[in-house]
């Protein structure tokens, strides 16, 4: 038993990294099974037709604007139930993490019997004149729905393991709430609103249930990638498996990027 | 513009009242969970009192008394707190953590840079400015977080163990630091080291289990402890109980003959104390010949060292104080002392002081 | 009791179209005479595994009842699924024996992976109807009412069965549809209709039958332009090819005919 190792003891047993292989596995080889069954030759044509890249675009733009909503929500969410004390602060945050555990499928059925036509706030909008069903905010309200919880468990971690000494401090400096906010609060909890921000897009990506049921599926308006995925598997398995890889290829991107940025980061703070 | 406190906290058996002249600066010594930070957030604005006011000169800060309810937020009320970490925001460069309570008061950013200058400077932290917090020692992180401290422009400076967590070589710059800053300058400053009540401030308040349990100038509470805390701050044993004839007479009847000022005159049955320094009792076994007097039978607890001496530290009894006797390591090896040894303790008359309570 | 069950589902909650389905499939006078034909004198028994187009859940429910009382100690496993995913599932190996597809498309392509047994038999058919919500607010009456401005249109998605045979009758009859939504299943096309987000939706009149009061129906002539045929066959891979040649005969009998017309199929 006289391994080298470059760090030294670290204290794992041998049959962890046995266990924690298969672990890896069942995630690894699904992905690598489709990738072996991508048909290659024809993969730019299937991946560039037009709604593959309407779908594409369509994912990208709201997801990118749900994140931004989510962010805008979010934040005020998190710091209310990380630092605030109000009756019904546990159970807030029950419900606002419900649509983590929630068959994305629920969520739909839900927004619908609240923004729809005839739901508890779209009678209203619609004598306003706003028709939510069938359009993209119907798909970006869908994804923040179910991305939001990400968002806020993220931050409110990162705000609790931050503690509130030094918004304190700076209170006692003479800061207003508000500048304490903008000047410490957030640029203290940064790493942890990025990586909320990096998986609530993540999740806005590949949001189908509630989108399905609530949004409906019409090519460039609401039928973003993994709607168009599951139509095409109906006729095309081939251009099915494609847009799956790009899906693939668009999450491994985002969440690599924000996660190995944040690693860089944190070795120049230690 | 004196400041003036009192303030009752329930959940934290928290009451104290006091005052600060312009210009004073106060240690608030105690032990571990007597109130001292409970005390620095009432008045900072971080935890609210029961009951109580408090005002600066005639600025309220808060007065829960009666039907009033004014309570006013901390960054409205002037008391700049200095914690026991630099807690120095890490995003921001040591010039810009200086500058933070300027730019929070609406000044520009570049004349509060040349103010968090002028502070840096005072605390010898200029060629510090650029750097982030991460690249400062503890005491360089210290230094700018009194500097940022004092840039808010307080007209009280709350310090809450500011050296405590330095390193032995790191404090005695921040102290010198701190004794120019603070001249003429209200602060209060919870510390646990005697050395800085001594250098810092003009009066020492010594906290016990929420209430102050002796108050006075810095020199007076040290030298003439009536605290078990002070007197342990100052190295003193202290003894408790009422003047007799020739020294004091504890509650369980032992008698602690000792010197009292000449410009005093007891009075028997006053309440009074006995203080001597362990330097003053001498430790034997088995009965002793001669003079009965100061002569007690004593339990030994522990020994240590201290300094060139050893201490022995003994129980004279489950209700009266424990007392610290100093004897050379020579003498601890003859007697061959280890705890729960019953040795007698016999103290000098004439080392003992004696004064009121 | 039948009635009361039917009533509570229907005022209860609209999204149960599934339930309601079943309900009104039960509803309907089981046939009781013995199929006539092949099945019957031999002894049969075991299990027939029988993968099912989603659209003939409450037929074949019905039908494998019907089934397994006839033939005592025979069992009946059901599975129901789009026809596409049937199809994958069979060729990944799922041990089905009897395959009954929603079109004939798949049937092909399970009879390309040789994994039909023999021909298939055409069983059933099925047309397309205007799914309107009970109140019909958008006040449909034909196929050419669905094009008007401002009526929500849902369909399915040309990828899919329905979606094609939309198709076809788009082109068949000139009307030019403009869906706001194009779902992939017939299910999500009657949600939006139960749920009154849309106005009206373009499904087979099983699905309207089956959704019982939730939606109403509106035949329209066109629709005869794309006829939707059900085959039924021996999957190759069968353990038990006579007990699953004696469900499909039991399937095509006279009895098993009438269960489906009940439900709105046609005759093949």
């Amino acid at each position: 038993m006289n391994r080298q190792s470059t760090s030294g003891y670290h204290g794992i047993p041998r049959w962890v990294y046995a266990v924690a292989a298969v672990g890896g596995l069942l995630v690894v080889l699904p992905l690598v099974a489709m990738v072996a069954k991508v048909n290659w030759p024809q993969f730019i044509p299937l991946i560039t037709s037009e709604s593959s890249v309407a779908a594409l675009g369509l994912s990208l733009r709201t997801s990118a604007a749900s994140t931004i909503l989510c962010i805008v929500l979010g934040v005020p969410l998190a710091l209310v139930l990380a630092r605030g004390e109000f009756p019904g602060q546990r159970l807030l945050r029950s419900f606002v993490l419900l649509p983590l555990v929630l068959p994305p499928v629920v969520g739909g059925i839900a927004l619908l019997y609240t923004f729809g036509r005839q739901g508890l706030l779209g009678k209203s909008l619609e004598l306003a004149g706003i028709q939510i069903a069938f359009s993209t905010t119907a798909v970006i309200l869908a994804q923040t729905f179910v991305a939001l919880p990400f968002l806020v468990v993220s931050l409110e971690g990162a705000l609790r393991s931050a503690g509130n000494r030094y918004e304190a401090v700076a209170a006692t400096l003479g800061a207003r709430p508000t500048t304490v906010l903008r000047r410490v609060t957030l640029p203290l909890v940064l790493p942890g609103l990025a990586s909320g921000a990096v998986l609530s897009f993540a999740r806005s990506l590949g949001e189908f249930g509630a989108t399905l049921t609530f949004a409906g599926s019409l090519e460039g308006v609401t039928r973003t990638l993994p709607l168009e995925i599951y139509l095409q598997r109906e006729s095309d398995a081939d251009a099915a498996v494609a847009l799956s890889l790009v899906l693939v290829a668009v999450a491994v991107a985002v969440v690599g990027l924000s996660y190995g940025r944040r690693r860089n980061s944190a070795e120049v703070q230690a | 513009m004196s400041f003036e406190l009192r303030a009752s906290l329930r959940a934290r058996n928290f009451d104290v009242s006091l005052s600060l002249a312009d210009g004073e600066t106060v240690a608030i010594l105690g032990p571990n969970g007597a109130g001292k930070s409970t005390l620095l957030g009432v008045i900072a604005g971080l935890l609210r009192p029961d009951s109580g006011t408090a005002k600066i000169g005639g600025r309220p800060l808060f007065n829960l008394d009666g039907g009033t309810r004014l309570w006013s937020a901390p960054h409205l009320r002037g008391t700049a707190l200095l914690a026991q970490e630099a807690l120095l925001f890490p995003h921001l460069n040591a010039l810009d953590n200086v500058a933070f309570g300027p730019r929070s008061a609406g000044v520009s950013k570049a004349a509060a840079r040349e103010s968090a200058g002028h502070w840096l400077a005072e605390v010898d932290a200029l060629p510090l400015a650029h750097r982030k917090p991460a690249q400062l020692s503890g005491g360089q992180a210290q230094r700018v977080a009194v500097a940022r401290a004092l840039a808010a422009q307080p007209e009280l400076l709350l310090l809450d163990e500011p050296m405590a967590a330095l390193d032995i070589h790191a404090a005695p710059l921040l102290r010198r630091v701190l004794k120019r800053v603070l001249k003429d300058r209200k602060a209060i400053i919870v510390t646990h080291d005697v050395l800085d009540a001594y250098m810092l401030a003009d009066r020492v308040i010594v906290v016990e289990q929420g209430r102050i349990a002796e108050a006075g100038p810095t020199r007076q509470v040290l030298e003439r402890p009536r605290s078990q805390f002070a007197a342990g701050l100052a190295g003193l044993n202290l003894v408790t109980g009422v003047i007799s004839g020739e020294g004091i007479t504890t509650p369980d009847g032992r008698v602690f003959a000792g010197q009292h000022d000449p410009e005093w005159s007891p009075v028997s049955g006053q309440a009074g104390v006995a203080a001597f320094p362990p330097s003053a009792v001498s430790v034997f076994l088995g009965d002793v010949h001669g003079s009965p007097r100061n002569s007690f039978a004593a339990t030994v607890t522990d020994l240590e060292p201290h300094g060139d001496q050893i201490r022995v530290r003994a129980s004279t009894g489950s209700s009266a104080p424990a007392l610290s006797a100093d004897i050379t390591p020579a003498a601890s090896a003859d007697l061959g002392l280890v705890p729960g040894m019953d040795v007698r303790f016999v103290v000098k008359a004439a080392l003992v002081s004696v004064y009121p309570a | 009791m039948r009635t009361l069950h039917l009533k509570t589902s229907i005022v209860g909650i609209s999204v149960a179209v599934g339930l309601a389905g079943v309900l009104a499939a039960c509803g309907t006078t089981a046939p009781t005479a013995a199929p006539s034909g092949t099945s019957g004198s031999a002894q049969l028994s075991g299990t027939v595994t029988v993968f099912a187009a989603a659209s003939l859940k409450a037929t074949f429910t019905q039908l494998a009842k019907d089934f397994e009382a006839k033939n005592p100690g025979t069992k009946v496993a059901l599975s129901f699924a789009g026809s596409s995913d049937l199809v994958t599932q069979i060729s990944q190996g799922a041990p089905a024996d009897v395959f009954a597809s929603a079109d004939t498309k798949n049937m092909t392509k399970l009879a390309d992976a040789k994994l039909v047994e023999g021909t298939a038999t055409n069983f059933a058919t099925n047309v397309l109807e205007i799914a309107v919500p009970p109140s019909n607010p958008a006040s449909i009456s034909s196929l050419a009412d669905l094009a008007k401005p401002g009526v929500k249109v849902v369909t399915c998605a040309s990828q899919v069965p329905c979606g094609a045979a939309t198709d076809t009758v788009e082109k068949a009859s000139g009307v030019s549809l403009t869906p706001v939504s194009e779902e992939s299943s017939v299910t999500d096309v009657l949600g939006k209709v139960t749920s009154g987000e849309a106005d009206a939706g373009l499904v087979y009149v099983t699905d309207v039958k089956g959704a019982g009061d939730n939606v109403k129906g509106i035949p329209f002539p066109e629709s005869d332009r794309a006829v939707n045929i059900y085959p039924i066959a021996t999957v190759g891979t069968s353990k038990n090819k006579e007990l699953a040649a004696a469900f499909i005969a039991a399937v095509t009998s006279e009895a098993g005919s009438q269960v489906l017309s009940d439900a709105g199929f046609g005759a093949p």
